[in-house]
């Protein structure tokens, strides 16, 4: 009995200790809200949100409501993380891997790399690629064409569209695609446990990849067709391009200082996680005959992921919250377009900023859980 | 790190409406935020971060601008002197928050007096101190000469969290012309990015861009066009709450403008007193009680009037001389052909 009080006591008297400051903290502010006469409530989520957003991956105007305008801000938010995370990722894996090189010159072009942009506050280099580069790039009517049909200019990057014919079944073909790649590394697998054979798995399935969509171009109806941007007058001076589509340079400028920035700090993990499997296991894997590739893919990689998989995660995670400097370039992401113009235009500062923190923290703990799920899949699987 | 350290500030601000005790139980005639401010020794006053002629400071931290002398009037009337006043620069997205949370008591920060502030989110505005409108600057090279010849896709560049952002909607909406609103939090930043060519135009009210067109490289290449878009009445703003305060800041406002209408100025206020007009020695404090309806002294305006100057006076040193806005337009007094009309203090 005297030992049931002791264990649990303290944590009942904790629970109440944090439900009073929680009750003190929602009274005191309803409290203080009703004396200066504000309102408190979500209502505001319905009503027309009378501004405009620069660029917005759906359907917007000014006449849709506050919790559409969330949705814009979210998903800019979303878009530019997910694009920064595959760059970064993509980045950190080479200069990591360069950083292990026996090459003098790229082993240490990859730790100046990781030095220089890993010791410059992020927000400066946000500001750099904006401000410093924008003024760099040329005018839209001076632009030279990039790959011929793109155009590199201060006010955005305009590439052609896509315009599809049929897109379903193309769409349906890619799937098909990837349902029999998946049967076929079971297959490959289990041929390879039953039989001891190998077969080339990976050849197959690019072959699969492209041969099952190109059929549905010969034989599907479906036909692509490509809309180039133009470039068009608005006055004397200054020119616009028009169809395609445009990537404003706020996105481009904060991708940039996002990836490079944290692809720093994934390399070093990949570098950790590498150096981390220790040089036996090469050793032992090349003496039972395995090629340079094999010990790699089947003996060093497996072992190095589940050193680097924790670490990357955070690092996916803080240029999901480091993000939210967008504002500082006007590109319009949760903070800019909901927590602020929103904000103003209601005056419903509690309420936004409880949301904006409550999808901030939605998004890191869907991340987290993707990434622990990934990691849970790589781990040394006890028998 | 600043974006961090603004976010914080702004949940600080949150914390402060959650802990603040609510003891603002009003009596009669017995201001609050008076008492606060005479025990404290100086007017709390939120003001912009750098809007040359409204609210600008100096490089020893000076603030001028006609906007930093409506605080100054209020400072004068209830603590005597006219330099008794703390600035805190703010955004356009802190100021409404700052002022609701406690942080100032007033904003005098260019802000537009619209029925949805005033209602809605626990202000008052108290009255007008400048008469602006929305307008567009343009390069001057482009040939556009009104806004009508603005066509679809054109790049506009303004302020986040003014009207600015709610009048240009309304405004290309009803001329059906597409646009791409790039919205910055600071105006400096606006500013330079209009000046790198990312906008075609540079949209906020007509009196900034006059300011602003001075920090441009090329001033000279720039132009302001001649329509106004909306209507932007600019002007002091206090907490819901505390009446007596809002009188108190109304009426200083108003006690400028008036001292202009009667002729009375800086210098010879003094003189006033023996003046003929009545209406004329109950500006100066020298007949009636006008101050004890605030609990303040019977010379709280002459105050004002010798300290500060009156709205003329005020006008004409922070955005006549500055070569802002030398034409007084809108802002010029009722009897000269402007819209500036105060209600008589008697």
């Amino acid at each position: 009995m005297n030992n049931i009080i002791k264990k649990f006591i303290p944590q009942i008297l904790a629970i109440l200790f944090v439900v009073l400051i929680f009750g003190f903290l929602t009274l005191n502010a309803q409290t203080n809200m009703d004396n200066r006469g504000i309102d408190f409530g979500f209502d505001f989520l319905s009503q027309e949100s009378s501004f405009d957003v620069q660029f917005s991956l759906i359907e917007y105007s000014g006449s849709d409501s506050y919790s559409r305008a969330f949705l814009v801000g979210l998903l800019n938010t979303l878009l530019v993380s997910f694009i920064s995370i595959i760059i970064c990722t993509i980045l950190g894996v080479i200069i990591g891997v360069a950083r292990l090189s026996s090459n003098y010159l790229i082993k240490n072009s990859a730790a100046w790399y990781v030095e220089f942009f890993r010791n410059i506050p992020l927000l400066l280099q946000i500001f750099f690629w904006y401000y410093a580069a924008l003024r760099a790039l040329p005018m839209p009517e001076k632009a030279n064409a990039w790959f011929g049909v793109t155009y590199m200019t201060v006010k955005g990057y305009y590439i052609p569209s896509m315009v599809w014919e049929n897109l379903n079944v193309f769409l349906y073909c890619g799937l098909a695609a990837i349902i029999s790649i998946i049967v076929l590394r079971n297959y490959a697998s289990k041929l390879r446990d039953t039989q001891g054979k190998q077969i080339p798995v990976l050849l197959y399935s690019l072959a699969l990849l492209i041969v099952l969509p190109l059929l549905s171009f010969l034989f599907g109806g479906v036909s692509l067709g490509f809309e180039l941007p133009e470039l068009k007058k608005l006055s004397k001076i200054s020119y616009i391009y028009e169809g395609g589509i445009s990537l404003p340079p706020e996105l481009i400028a904060l991708v940039l200082a996002l990836s490079l920035y944290t692809s720093t700090f994934v390399a070093e993990c990949v570098r950790a996680g590498i150096e981390g499997v220790s040089k036996g296991q090469k050793e032992a894997a090349a003496s039972v005959g395995l090629t340079p590739n094999q010990v790699l893919k089947l003996v060093i990689m497996p072992q190095a992921l589940r050193i680097i998989i924790p670490p990357t995660t955070n690092q996916y995670l803080n240029l999901t919250k480091n993000s939210s400097l967008a504002a500082a370039i006007a590109y319009p992401d949760l903070v800019l377009v909901f927590a602020g113009t929103a904000l103003m235009q209601t005056g419903k500062a509690i309420e936004i900023v409880s949301i904006t923190m409550l999808t901030y923290l939605t998004i890191s703990l869907t991340i987290a859980a993707i990434m622990n799920w990934y990691n849970k899949k790589i781990e040394i699987k006890e028998k | 790190m600043f974006k961090i350290i603004k976010q914080l500030t702004s949940v600080v601000a949150m914390f402060a409406v959650l802990f603040a005790f609510s003891t603002e139980t009003m009596a009669a005639k017995k201001s609050k935020t008076l008492e606060n401010t005479k025990k404290r020794g100086f007017v709390r006053c939120g003001v912009s971060q750098g809007l040359p002629g409204f609210s600008n400071a100096d490089e020893s931290g000076n603030w001028t601008g006609i906007d930093v002398d409506v605080c100054r009037a209020v400072a004068a009337a209830t603590l005597g002197d006219a330099t008794k006043v703390k600035f805190t620069p703010l955004s356009a997205k802190e100021r409404f928050t700052a002022l609701t949370s406690g942080e100032i008591d007033i904003l005098s920060r260019n802000t537009t007096w619209t029925l949805s502030r005033d209602a809605d989110i626990g202000l008052t505005f108290v009255g007008v101190n400048f008469y602006d409108g929305q307008g567009f600057m343009v390069r001057k090279g482009s040939g556009i000469a009104s806004t009508g010849e603005f066509k679809n896709g054109t790049s506009v560049c303004t302020n986040l969290g003014t009207t600015t952002e709610l009048n240009m909607r309304d405004f290309f909406d009803s001329k059906g012309i597409s646009y791409e609103p790039v919205v910055f939090e600071k105006a400096d930043e606006v500013v330079a990015a209009y000046d790198a060519g990312r906008c075609d135009t540079y949209t906020t009210d007509k009196s900034g861009l006059a300011a602003q067109r001075t920090k441009l490289s090329a001033p000279d290449d720039h132009v302001v066009l001649p329509e106004t878009i909306s209507k932007e009445p600019l002007g002091p703003v206090v907490r819901q709450g505390d009446s007596v305060w809002e009188d108190i800041v109304r009426w200083s406002l108003n006690t400028m403008i008036e001292a202009e209408e009667y002729g009375v100025n800086s210098s010879n206020a003094d003189m006033m007193k023996t003046s003929n007009n009545p209406a004329i020695k109950r500006l100066v404090g020298a007949e009636g009680e006008l101050g004890a309806a605030f609990g303040l002294d019977n010379e709280w305006n002459l105050r004002i009037i010798k300290q500060v100057g009156n709205y003329g006076e005020s006008y004409k040193r922070n955005i006549a001389d500055t070569g802002i806005l030398p034409d007084r337009g809108p802002n010029e007094l009722w009897t000269k052909g402007g819209i500036l009309y105060v209600p008589p203090a008697r």
